[in-house]
């Protein structure tokens, strides 16, 4: 933890903005440019920098390490979920169009957006994952 | 419905698998997953080789979107020969590595390493059946990153210094690969493999095309360990886990040979491959140094993994020649040592993690006497050891034979002399072996132990049995390997 | 076409060869990991700077809009970067054990250790 006290402010202040933005490029993927790989990142390096100033205990009051590890698998489950429904509804692997019956189009949103979602929470997670897993190695 | 799906299936379950694995894998629930994934891939291999066998081959549109723009699945009887081997495999050092896992690796670490496994299964099977070339890059670079995490579990801290030196080579590797998947996509605009055969002999003359041939092949060369491009693998192999060195020894570089298959055949074509850029050339000599050299290496190994890490260079050089023959009869041996050479070097790592789990070591004073004491697993590496030299009733002998045959058609008969010299040193190596094991006084470690667990002994006798019953029944492996040597040359994609 | 026209491959190429020389050439292995790095990192370029059309835009599609750049290569690289990501915090992680195990991260050092 950091004893710099402009650092913690100024951090504190940034930190639900950054948050926020990685939403907002996670939610606007599915018809702008953006996506879960980049909100990924975004949100991910919101924890990271809380992590750095703030110390990794406090970090891993707000993201403890079991659930983080947890995230990981369920993105990719979400993801791969995602493609055994479509499979379910007697369409092909990630035929996103049979989500919706009344209009594939909104199919195709529904899809996209629950395998970016996906994306977005393994992406965010493995980003902490890695940086915790660093920093806590003592010697 | 789920007929019609199960080429994704194939690929998706062991994926979807591998988070389950990770989040519940605790105790031995890992390993329970793990295996019943990997017996229900098997399932699902075997049934996708059986309709490519009767209907031809399968093409599978990822979400519906047409070829070739859309990620498309496509699988003939090479690929599907590739998926047997890797998912037969997978199921069978499943249930070996029971034992094997929980003696060499600390238990906290189990759920990692079954996750890390499937997924390594995953990029496998992947690239067999993709039909998209950036596909398979992706899943290259999934199957080579579990598998640097696999190979930095082994107990040596050598394993981690092998593992990097594998993943800096493995990447330069991969990242040429994506080098030339650029340069022929910048020339054709396409990145499905059945459109670029069509594309790029209009195209064949530019000299970006040359350079991205290049660049594919010298990337496919280095995760193959062609020589001279091999020097990752023996330490790889040889500090790796018991389970790890017997699953990527049997399944890694068969899938790297398949890329090659794929590439200089179907995407690039034989016209292109062997008549404009004169691949024989730069093959042949290639195959038979490393023939030659790796065999003569391995005679002087005292550590039995790196012996047999060095004859897969050598058994690596028969499929290469295969390859750079070019003929009916060659390509034939490439294949079916593909799925031989699994078998034989499945079955012989297995039964070094055998010996590794009751004496602790795999040296070759290690097994002295073992003979005696753990008559199973010694008779399994002697069949092994026969199948690598390549004797009649055998696996081996199989590929020798077509090679030799198609050595001699191209009317090159030094290649045939060549090839069995290889093989006279082969039996050096194995006779080593089996001198040490039946022939020596027992060590005092070696005075004490018992034969290994049913479960290991049951999977090394699969395969010790399937080399001798594949060398005996030679119809199923070498008649898929002339219907798929066929569509190779034909240049059917 | 002038010998800098296409001056995007000069660039590709120049960073290529520095990445591959410090990879080949350093005995550290975090300074290979560095050349690994740009190596990929110049592989990233050719391909972005491939789809890239004199006056193209952003790919979104609106009247009158166009020419387009090809959105294809971005998305690739995207893959690709993930990759290179993942690839590198596996070589730290081994570099660190690495460190642990032989108390150095230098290639001769590591040897010499290995069979004195």
């Amino acid at each position: 933890m950091t004893d710099l006290l402009v650092l913690r402010v100024v951090v504190k202040l940034l930190i639900p903005f950054i948050l926020l933005f990685g939403l907002y490029v996670q939610m606007h993927g599915d018809y702008g440019p953006g996506g879960g790989f980049q909100a990924g990142v975004i949100f991910g390096s919101g924890f990271i920098l809380y992590g750095m100033v703030f110390g990794l205990e406090t970090m891993e009051r707000v993201a403890p390490m079991r659930l983080i590890g947890v995230m990981i698998g369920l993105g990719v489950l979400i993801y791969a979920g995602t493609g055994y429904v479509t499979m379910a509804l007697g369409g092909l692997f990630l035929e996103y169009g049979l989500l919706d019956h009344h209009d594939p189009s909104h199919g195709q949103h529904y899809g996209i957006f629950s395998v970016e979602a996906g994306v977005g929470i393994t992406v965010a997670s493995v980003m902490i994952l890695i940086f915790h897993t660093f920093a806590s190695r003592k010697g | 419905m789920i007929a019609a799906n199960l080429p994704a299936l194939q690929v998706v379950l062991p994926l979807a698998g591998a988070p389950i694995c990770a989040i519940l894998g605790r105790r031995w629930y890992g390993w329970l997953i793990a295996t019943a994934l990997c017996w229900a891939t098997f399932a699902i291999s075997v049934l996708l080789y059986v309709q490519v066998a009767e209907n031809g081959p399968i093409s599978y549109m990822l979400g519906n979107w047409m070829a070739p723009w859309g990620i498309e699945y496509r699988l003939d009887r090479i690929g599907a020969l590739v998926l047997i081997i890797v998912s037969g495999i997978a199921a069978v050092s499943a249930p070996f590595a029971f034992h094997s896992v929980h003696a060499e690796i600390p238990e906290d670490q189990h759920r990692y390493f079954y996750t890390a496994f499937l997924l390594a299964m995953t990029g496998l099977l992947g690239m067999a059946i993709t039909g998209d070339v950036f596909n398979l890059f992706v899943f290259l670079e999934i199957s080579s990153l579990s598998s640097y995490a696999l190979i930095s579990l082994g107990r040596d801290r050598k394993a981690l210094f092998a593992s990097f030196q594998y993943l800096i080579l493995g990447t330069i590797g991969a990242t040429f690969i994506v080098i030339g998947i650029g340069l022929i996509y910048m020339m054709t605009g396409t990145l499905n493999m059945a459109d670029l055969a069509v594309r790029l002999p209009a195209v064949a003359g530019n000299r970006v095309v040359d350079a991205g041939f290049v660049f594919i092949l010298v990337g496919v060369a280095i995760k193959l360990a062609v020589f001279p491009l091999h020097l990752w693998l023996p330490n790889a192999y040889a500090y790796a886990p018991s389970v790890v060195s017997a699953f990527l020894a049997a399944t890694a570089t068969k899938v790297a040979a398949y890329m090659m298959f794929r590439f200089v055949f179907t995407v690039f074509g034989v016209e292109f491959s062997f008549d404009q850029m004169q691949l024989s050339w730069l093959l042949v000599p290639l195959a038979l140094i490393a023939a030659v050299t790796g065999s003569l290496v391995a005679i002087f190994q005292d550590d039995l993994k790196r012996l047999l890490a060095y004859s897969s260079v050598a058994q690596i050089g028969y499929i290469v020649l295969g390859i750079g023959l070019a003929t009916q009869d060659s390509v034939t041996a490439a294949v079916v040592h593909l799925f031989n050479h699994a078998l034989m070097k499945g079955a012989l790592f297995m039964a070094l993690g055998a010996v590794m789990l009751r004496v602790g070591s795999v040296d070759i004073n290690a097994i002295r006497g073992l003979g005696a004491r753990m008559p199973l697993t010694m008779a399994a590496i002697v069949i092994g050891g026969l199948s690598l030299i390549g004797v009649p009733a055998t696996v081996g002998f199989i590929t020798k034979w077509y090679l030799v045959i198609a050595a001699l058609e191209t009317g090159w008969w030094e290649i045939a002399v060549i090839v069995l010299f290889s093989s006279l040193l082969a039996i050096i190596y194995v006779w080593r072996i089996v001198e040490a094991a039946y022939f020596s006084e027992p060590s005092e470690t070696g005075a004490t132990v018992t034969e290994a667990p049913w479960p290991m002994v049951a999977s090394t006798w699969v395969l010790a049995a399937a080399c001798l019953y594949f060398g005996l029944d030679t119809r199923l492996p070498v008649g898929a390997a002339t219907e798929a040597a066929r569509a190779l040359l034909g240049g059917t994609p | 076409m002038s010998l800098l026209g296409h001056y995007n491959y000069w660039i590709v190429v120049v960073l290529m060869m520095v990445g591959f020389y410090v990879v080949i050439d350093r005995g550290n292995l975090l300074k290979k990991l560095i050349g690994l790095n740009m190596f990929q990192t110049a592989v990233f370029l050719l391909y972005i700077s491939m789809g890239k059309i004199e006056g193209g835009t952003a790919p979104i599609i609106w009247e009158g809009g166009g020419p387009y750049s090809n959105p294809l290569p971005h998305v690739l690289i995207l893959t690709a970067i993930v990759v290179g990501v993942a690839t590198l915090a596996l070589g730290l992680g081994l570099v660190v054990r690495i460190r642990e195990a032989y108390g150095t991260v230098e290639e001769d050092e590591i040897r010499e250790q290995d069979d004195p």
